[in-house]
């Protein structure tokens, strides 16, 4: 009945990109109805998207037949723009579309006020289509384009409010550091293409088994194509040494945030290591990926529990889970990282739309340290907020607990002891920072004015945090875990009943779920025994320069001023110079000096002796007559 | 000995380059001028001759366009080396170096 449903597939990709189009060109200054289109748009991809992943669960196959165009051709290689319909993109798409729709509807009431409404919601909708078509692309080619775009349309809603300078910094910075990433990525890709000779997924897979069968193991060609494809990963989910840019991305609007930089674009270097899972896990790079996710979800975490900034907070918390996924990957756990980063959507979009609330409410006041006293006067988003923090934490049993779980035993399944341990130690800071921030944020007593005259959102912002709240709260024993493990299995997690889903966390790996368990209620009796109905922040006392350091960000961005930038600066300049000198001026003066030689060398040839000119006649007319004559 | 146009055309060859040696290698201006009849009517000679053992009269008719435009040049010639003569009190080529760059 539904053989030849694939064409629809376009369906999900296009009409984020036929609102942008006309938002920008036709609609830009009626506010309600590019909102309208947009919001429409989106939705059209959502419900392709829910009855595309119900096909494909009733045939139960792997995936849909790809639809592809040909693209382009150069020699025997070719690219297609296909789209690849199997349960990892499909579940990866309903997560953007169902999330970065939720985040559409709130965006109409939280940009109310701005004057460039309809401007947000083309760059919005440009998002949209960018990020469809990395999770639905089916080859390296198509995914880099998308994967460029993304990058493009996180600079403009990055630099939304662009007359901000602080903004306007923040996505130069956040492109330019994704840029350095992806060179990684575009070498890699070459580099795989040299190697297998194709640059589809689906070609791909069969070409790995045969290479290793033919060098009889990974080569360091191999390997080291690996940690460039990561690279791609690093820049995009702003693992450590490129985690920078993603706090000050906090510049843009709220929403963006949560869409952007904590639920979909962010997840994009996961989701990417997962879709090439096949090729990294015989690479022999996992170990780099696991450590370099692990460093980073340890060093986000520490960072979080001294910023004073809500969404910067979010910010390194965000960080903090895109270690754990990369590390998830690392330690051989594809569908654990996907299932993380699908819960993680969830919850972590429910509390920036929830911080975006508060800051609403407090007229645009960010500082944790002026707020307080909110649960009352603003009960909903406190009770969704505290939903997304308990999921966070990993609070059984929301759907938080289920995904770090996975991780976590995932880990000890591979015998990862050392990054296990870091993971719990990070789980317990994950739970004290959040804690602090509720604490000082939804109890204790008004800290400043602005807190005392807070009043709760409007209906069109407050639905989206409810429905969240709901996934969040439910996604961990719904069945998406066990989606995510019949991509990466041969044999398919069986779907288990309710109950047996709810306690699975127990029954296969109880140390893990102990330990993470744990985790969480340390991290609360501290937060609890620290920031109850405080005033200031105590620990800079207790922690001295430490807290400093933490607050500071452990000056990477200034290391990176004072010493990275200076040396690529003072390196690019020196050969810019140096070329310019040397190669092109270079060339210029061999052209020029030749020329002056030779005019030189014929001046001398106008001497102005009447004689020497006639003898030169002379000369010529004996030679020509030589010619003639003789020869 | 039986003089033919070989013997023409030698001596006329020779005039020429005793003429051609005079332009290129005398200073003074009036030499190279008389150096430069003789090399006019070597071939003059070398014409004369030709027309003579060929039996065809176009190069006597020739001959005589020749004599005339010598004498026409020599009376310009002439008037233009009393010209820089006044002017430049000299006669000689290597005081005439006004051409060079």
């Amino acid at each position: 009945m539904f053989e030849n449903a694939e064409p629809f597939a376009w369906l999900i990709l296009l009409p984020p990109l036929a609102a942008a189009g006309i938002i920008a060109m036709f609609t830009r200054e009626h506010r309600r109805l590019s909102a309208q289109i947009s919001i429409s748009a989106v939705l059209i991809s959502f419900l392709t998207t829910v009855i595309l992943a119900g096909i494909l669960r009733a045939s139960g196959a792997d995936a849909m037949r790809p639809t592809s165009m040909n693209w382009l051709w150069i020699g025997d290689f070719a690219v297609d723009i296909s789209l690849r319909l199997d349960h990892l993109s499909l579940a990866m798409a309903l997560v953007v579309t169902g999330v970065g729709g939720l985040i559409h509807i709130y965006s109409a009431g939280y940009m109310r006020g701005d004057r460039a409404y309809g401007r947000y919601f083309a760059c919005l909708s440009l998002f949209m289509f960018s990020m469809l078509g990395i999770v639905l692309a089916d080859n390296f080619v198509m995914m880099f384009i998308f994967w460029e775009l993304v990058g493009v349309s996180s600079y403009l809603l990055i630099g939304f409010w662009y007359e901000k300078e602080a903004a306007a910094d923040a996505c130069k910075k956040a492109f330019l550091c994704n840029r350095v990433g992806d060179a990684g990525f575009l070498l890699g890709i070459l580099l795989v293409w040299s190697m297998f000779g194709s640059v589809s997924f689906v070609e791909i897979k069969p070409g790995v088994t045969a290479y290793l069968a033919a060098h009889g193991g990974p080569t360091p060609l191999f390997y080291l194509a690996g940690l460039l494809i990561f690279c791609g990963a690093v820049g995009k989910s702003a693992q450590f040494p490129l985690h920078v840019w993603l706090p000050d991305a906090m510049e843009g609007p709220t929403p963006v945030s949560a869409l952007i930089h904590a639920a979909t674009m962010v997840a994009a270097g996961v989701y990417m290591l997962c879709r090439v899972y096949f090729l990294l896990e015989p690479s022999g790079a996992l170990p780099v990926i696991a450590w370099v996710g692990g460093f980073t979800a340890l060093l986000a975490a520490v960072i979080a529990v001294q910023q004073n900034d809500i969404k910067r907070i979010l910010a390194y918390s965000t960080l903090s889970q895109l270690g754990y996924m990369v590390m998830a990957v690392g330690v051989g756990g594809p569908a654990a990282a996907m299932f993380h980063l699908t819960t993680h959507a969830f919850f972590k979009a429910l509390l920036f739309l929830g911080a975006g609330s508060v800051i609403l409410a407090l007229h645009h006041e960010q500082n944790i340290w002026r707020m307080g006293a909110l649960r009352s006067k603003t009960p909903v988003t406190y009770w969704t907020f505290m939903a997304g923090t308990l999921a966070l934490c990993g609070f059984p049993p929301l759907s938080g607990f289920y995904s770090k779980d996975g991780i976590l035993s995932q880990a000890l399944k591979s015998h990862q002891i050392a990054l296990f341990i870091l993971g719990v130690v990070v789980a317990m800071l994950t739970t004290f920072y959040m804690f602090r921030l509720v604490l000082v944020v939804f109890f204790g007593g008004e800290k400043s004015d602005a807190a005392g005259h807070a009043h709760e959102s409007p209906r069109i912002m407050i639905w989206p945090l409810r429905v969240l709240a709901v996934l969040s709260i439910i996604g961990g024993f719904i069945g998406i875990g066990s989606l995510y493990a019949s991509q990466f299995s041969a044999e398919g997690a069986a779907p288990a009943g309710f109950a047996a889903q709810l306690l699975e966390p127990f029954s296969a790996s109880p140390l893990g779920a102990l330990f993470g368990l744990f985790a969480v209620v340390l991290g609360f009796s501290m937060a609890f025994a620290c920031y109850r109905d405080c005033v200031t922040d105590p620990l800079p006392e207790r922690l001295g320069w430490l807290s400093r350091a933490m607050r500071n960000r452990f000056y990477f961005d200034e290391l990176y001023e004072r010493v990275l930038i200076p040396c690529t600066q003072e390196a690019a300049s020196k050969l810019a110079d140096a070329l310019d000198r040397w190669l092109i001026s270079g060339l210029v003066r061999l052209v020029s000096g030749c020329t002056d030689l030779f005019g030189r060398a014929l001046r001398q040839v106008q001497s102005g002796s009447i004689q020497g000119y006639a003898f030169t006649l002379v000369l010529g007319v004996a030679i020509v007559l030589y010619f003639v004559l003789v020869k | 000995m039986n003089i033919n146009l070989d013997h023409y055309l030698a001596v006329s060859g020779a005039l020429f380059c005793l003429g051609l040696l005079g332009v290129i290698m005398r200073r003074n201006l009036l030499v190279i001028y008389m150096c430069l009849e003789l090399m006019l009517n070597a071939a003059n000679l070398a014409l004369v001759a030709l027309s003579h053992f060929n039996g065809i009269l176009d190069g006597q008719i020739v001959v005589f366009f020749i004599i005339t435009v010598a004498a026409a040049e020599v009376a310009v010639g002439l008037a233009l080396i009393v010209a820089l003569y006044r002017k430049r009190q000299t006669a000689h080529v290597e005081d005439l170096t006004a051409m060079k760059l």
